[in-house]
């Protein structure tokens, strides 16, 4: 068990700058999710904490103790690869047992402890057998194990679900989450998958180009971006975000002259200030004709997705997706909304940054911060 | 219709551009493999294995297939340790100047054998500058101690060497760099990570790469000649050389039957090191491949860079300058000081000797023809050979590659023994002409042509072709709109490979040379063996010129061809 300060940590390749200063705190026993789109350089910090890319400023510390001049066997972090890795010329015994082996432990030792992993993992059947002859879901199982024998303070991980096909993939996340409430070890989890984060993480880290734009509890993240960017990563459908502009402390203005009212009391937005607002597809009220702030939309085209639909409509000039239970009558031709003023989120156009007064979960802030 | 067959229409539509690939294999590859064959079993005349096993069984026979045993043994085990060392050191190591290193090591396996033997010969004999400078040269007069077995082995063992360096840079190239990481994070260092995952996981191309030096010691011509034959210690090839000359054609199917001796051995070597390589794992395509992962300390860096410069001027720089001082004095033994320097023995070979600069001229035409006939023949063999190949592919590649496989005297005799006879039709014989020089080099050097254009069309995606043929362009206009501008630079790679190679080569036209149509090696040979080294150390710094040219414009179409195209750039940045 371990916990791990990231520090002002940059990261250059030759010229180009893939990271620009990510400071991250991650406590003892934490399971903590780095989520971005692909490229954004979560593996290249999940590699700096592993010992596997040099650090090219700032600095990285486990149990306080600095680690950036250290080799990656003299950390103490496991990794689980994305593509497993798994020496293809060993069994699985001697794949999980490798790392016993160069410790110099004795055989029968080893043999102990790898039969003792094999079991947690549910490989005991296949001991013998090489990394070819077992399916995807198993050569993941293999890599867990071959992380977990050396009893390692850091658990690594580098979208290891992403080879397996949906079903596994929700299976292993479980086993995953599982692992971690016996293991109690500190964990990092890299993906781009935000479901996967979502189920995982005791708190998510949302990284875009290089920097972090936001960490917190799921539920936070998801009720309160900090950034329009993390609110249109989290969440599927994705957030509805509609460019606009303050014309009265309460009163925004889409540029086809649609008006959007909005609670003065939760938004710090100067009048004439340049804004795009939020609101989730699945927070949007469908309502009668003729109700109280309706607007009316054009339906498009609908997506049945089983339990719930998504109304694919425009508000003024933007596209506008909307949720509605299956259970309801089925929308067509025109639809008439309201947004409710709770449900919306307010970003600065320019910026991206959240304009947001006063907290609606005020609970959540609070043990995000414990 | 295209589709009854349930091929893609890809490999359907055009399928007759296959024809002439097959034509050529069988011409070019089977032919005369069987006119050897049936010349070596017919030795008296009436066919029968007796005599063939008589002729192998015969003691000078015997001697010198124990001679190329002994020698291309040796010189494996030379080659591996050499070059093994140095693709293990700059497959993982990050120093400074691996690339140049690389660059230059494959140089010296690009020097024909022969000029590397006299090289390397003015290097250690009495004569030698380097020798003379250390205070360590033998008395003049005395015999040169590289004319010997030992001789013949150490420059064996060090020309082939960088064979092993790139095939198991090649290999280097299949390994998943994670399995690298995932040993490092399991607490494996460098030493441990190689023995325990790099060694197991090329296993097969260590093997192979021996095997590979092996073949290419066993049929190699030029050094056996300048270093054995003087003391009458022959191998293979040099018996095979030395029967023809001697005793001319009429001991024609007795020389066939060292051949095909010879032809076996190779054979079965190179086959197993197909076997041996093919079987490691290999990458696949979302893996990224091993990089140089230890960065030695300061003191180690230096150690190994001078390491490498050590076996640098050993392999390539001392023997070159020491040939280019042998070839600046005015007769050979005089040692080359201000006043005894001298351009006279340039002078003599390239502009005087009628015979040296007929040979120049000779060389130039047969070697240029050859590589621009085989440069533009390999588009459309690639092309063949890669979408109508089918299952028939991988036998096609083989065959094809065969005449540059095997060794180059096995080549020079099926060429006599197939058009020493008048040709059919015509009623000419061109034996004894310059054609059979070129049809040789033809037959020889196809694959160095085909491997650069091979390579580029395996990475050529379909879906261009496919899109061409939507648009309704048909097979022979996809090659020519679509496929050929993709392969120009590799074309162009293959032309000055061949070029390089043709150019200064002779194994090949010792055999088939007449009195018209010498070529620089066999006036170099000559002018060696006639004790004129002076001459024939001029025209070897000349050929060395002429590759090194070749090379660096080679190099400069390397950017455009995919990797493993060009064989000295194994190496990636980084
Ligand atoms: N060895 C490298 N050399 C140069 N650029 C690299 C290297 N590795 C990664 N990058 C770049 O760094 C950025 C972040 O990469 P990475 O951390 O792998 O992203 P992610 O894991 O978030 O998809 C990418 O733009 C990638 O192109
Ligand atoms: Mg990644």
């Amino acid at each position: 068990m371990a916990e791990i300060a990231i520090r002002n940590v940059e990261k250059s390749y030759g010229k180009t700058a893939v990271l620009h200063g990510v400071d991250l705190q991650i406590a003892n026993g934490e399971f903590l999710v780095i989520l971005g789109p692909s490229g954004c350089g979560k593996s290249t910090l999940l590699r700096m904490i592993a010992g596997l890319e040099g650090i090219t400023q700032g600095e990285i510390a486990i149990d306080g103790r600095v680690v950036n001049a250290l080799e990656p066997r003299e950390r103490g972090c496991a990794m689980v690869f994305q593509n497993y890795a798994l020496y293809p010329h060993m069994t699985v015994a001697e794949n999980i047992g490798y790392a016993l082996k160069v410790a110099g432990l004795p055989k029968a030792e080893r043999d102990r402890r790898v039969a003792e992993i094999a079991q947690i993992v549910g490989l005991e059947a296949f001991l013998a057998r090489r990394p070819s002859e077992l399916s995807g879901g198993q050569r993941q199982r293999v890599a867990m194990g071959r992380a977990m024998i050396r009893e390692p303070k850091v658990f690594l991980f580098d979208e290891p679900l992403s080879n397996l096909d949906a079903k596994l993939r929700v299976q292993m996340r479980l086993e995953i989450r599982r692992l971690h409430q016996r293991l109690q070890a500190t964990s990092v989890f890299v993906t781009h998958d935000q479901i996967e984060a979502m189920s995982l993480a005791d708190r998510i880290v949302v990284m875009n180009q290089g920097r972090i734009e936001q960490a917190g509890p799921p539920r936070l993240l998801y009720a309160e971006p900090a950034t329009r960017f993390v609110a249109a990563f989290l969440g599927a459908p994705a957030m509805n975000l509609l460019p606009a502009t303050m014309i009265a402390k309460n009163r925004a203005r889409m540029t086809d002259g649609t008006e959007i009212s909005l609670d003065p009391e939760r938004f710090a937005a100067e009048i004439g200030q340049a804004v795009e607002i939020g609101i989730r597809p699945e927070d949007v009220m469908i309502v009668w004709p003729g109700s109280e702030g309706a607007h009316q939309v054009e339906v498009e085209f609908t997506e049945d997705m089983g339990s719930s639909r998504l109304i694919h409509t425009r508000l003024g000039a933007t596209e506008f997706t909307v949720l509605q239970p299956t259970a309801q009558i089925e929308a067509e031709g025109a639809l008439h909304i309201t947004l409710p003023e709770d449900a919306i989120h307010l970003f600065d156009a320019g910026t991206g940054r959240r304009l947001a007064g006063k907290a609606t979960l005020i609970g959540l802030r609070a043990s995000a911060a414990a | 219709m295209a589709h009854a067959t349930g091929r893609p229409f890809l490999e359907e539509e055009g399928r007759s551009l296959l024809l002439p690939v097959l034509v050529w294999i069988a011409l070019v590859t089977v032919l005369p493999l069987v006119a050897l064959a049936s010349a070596a079993l017919s030795i008296e005349g009436a066919p029968g294995l007796g005599p063939l096993v008589g002729e192998w069984m015969r003691p000078g026979t015997l001697r010198a297939v124990g001679n190329s045993l002994v020698t291309s043994g040796g010189a494996m085990l030379l080659s591996l340790v050499i070059g093994g060392g140095a693709a293990m050191i700059i497959g993982i190591a990050r120093i400074p100047g691996r690339r140049l290193f690389a660059l230059l090591f494959t140089l010296s396996m690009l020097i024909a054998p022969h000029v590397v033997a006299l090289a390397f010969k003015t290097m250690l004999g009495p004569a030698s500058p380097v020798l003379q400078a250390l205070g360590l040269a033998p008395p003049p007069g005395s015999p040169n101690p590289l004319v010997s077995l030992g001789g013949i082995v150490l420059v064996l063992g060090l020309h082939h060497a960088p064979i092993v360096m790139l095939t198991l840079l090649a290999g280097f190239r299949q390994v998943p760099h994670h399995l690298v990481e995932a040993a490092q994070m399991d607490g494996a260092r460098v030493w441990r990570i190689c023995r325990d995952i790099l060694f197991p996981l090329l296993a097969g191309h260590w093997l192979a790469a021996g095997l590979l030096a092996f073949v290419a010691a066993f049929g190699n011509f030029g050094i056996p000649a300048l270093l054995g034959l003087p003391i009458n210690i022959l191998t293979l090839p040099t018996l095979i050389y030395r029967e023809l000359t001697s005793f001319g054609p009429s001991v024609l199917t007795g020389v066939a039957g060292l051949a095909l001796l010879t032809m076996l051995i190779a054979g079965i070597i190179l086959l197993l090191a197909g076997r041996l390589q093919n079987r490691d794992a290999s990458l696949s395509d979302a893996e990224a491949p091993l990089r140089a992962f230890w960065k030695p300390g300061p003191a180690g860096t230096l150690a190994l860079i001078t390491l490498g410069a050590t076996l640098l001027l050993i392999a390539l720089v001392l023997p070159v300058l020491s040939l280019l001082a042998a070839s600046l004095v005015p007769s050979y033994g005089v040692p080359l000081t201000r006043d005894t320097l001298t351009w006279q023995a340039f002078g003599e070979v390239l502009l005087r000797q009628q015979a040296t600069r007929e040979a120049f001229l000779n060389s130039f035409r047969l070697a240029g023809l050859a590589a621009l006939l085989l440069g533009l023949l390999s588009i459309p063999f690639a092309f063949a050979m890669l979408r109508y190949g089918g299952r028939m592919r991988p036998a096609l590649l083989l065959l094809v590659d065969l005449p540059y496989a095997l060794p180059g005297i096995v080549v020079a005799i099926a060429m006599i023994l197939v058009f020493l006879k008048p040709l059919p039709i015509a009623g000419i014989s061109l034996y004894a002409t310059p054609w059979i020089i070129l049809l040789a080099y033809l037959v020889r050097f196809m694959p160095l042509a085909l491997k650069p254009t091979l390579a580029t069309m395996a990475m050529l995606s379909p879906s261009i072709e496919e899109a061409g043929a939507l648009c309704g362009a048909r097979a022979g206009r996809r090659l020519v709109d679509l496929v050929a501008p993709a392969l120009a630079p590799a074309m162009g790679a293959g032309i000055l490979m061949i070029f390089l190679m043709a150019f200064t080569e002779l194994t090949v036209s010792a055999l088939l040379w007449s009195a018209g149509s010498r070529t620089i090696g066999v006036v170099m040979y000559g002018l060696e063996e006639a004790g004129q080294t002076t001459e024939a150390s001029a025209i070897g710094i000349a050929t060395i010129a002429v590759v090194s040219l070749a090379m660096l414009l080679i190099d400069r179409l390397a950017p455009l061809l995919p990797p493993g195209a060009v064989p000295w750039k194994p190496v990636e940045d980084g």
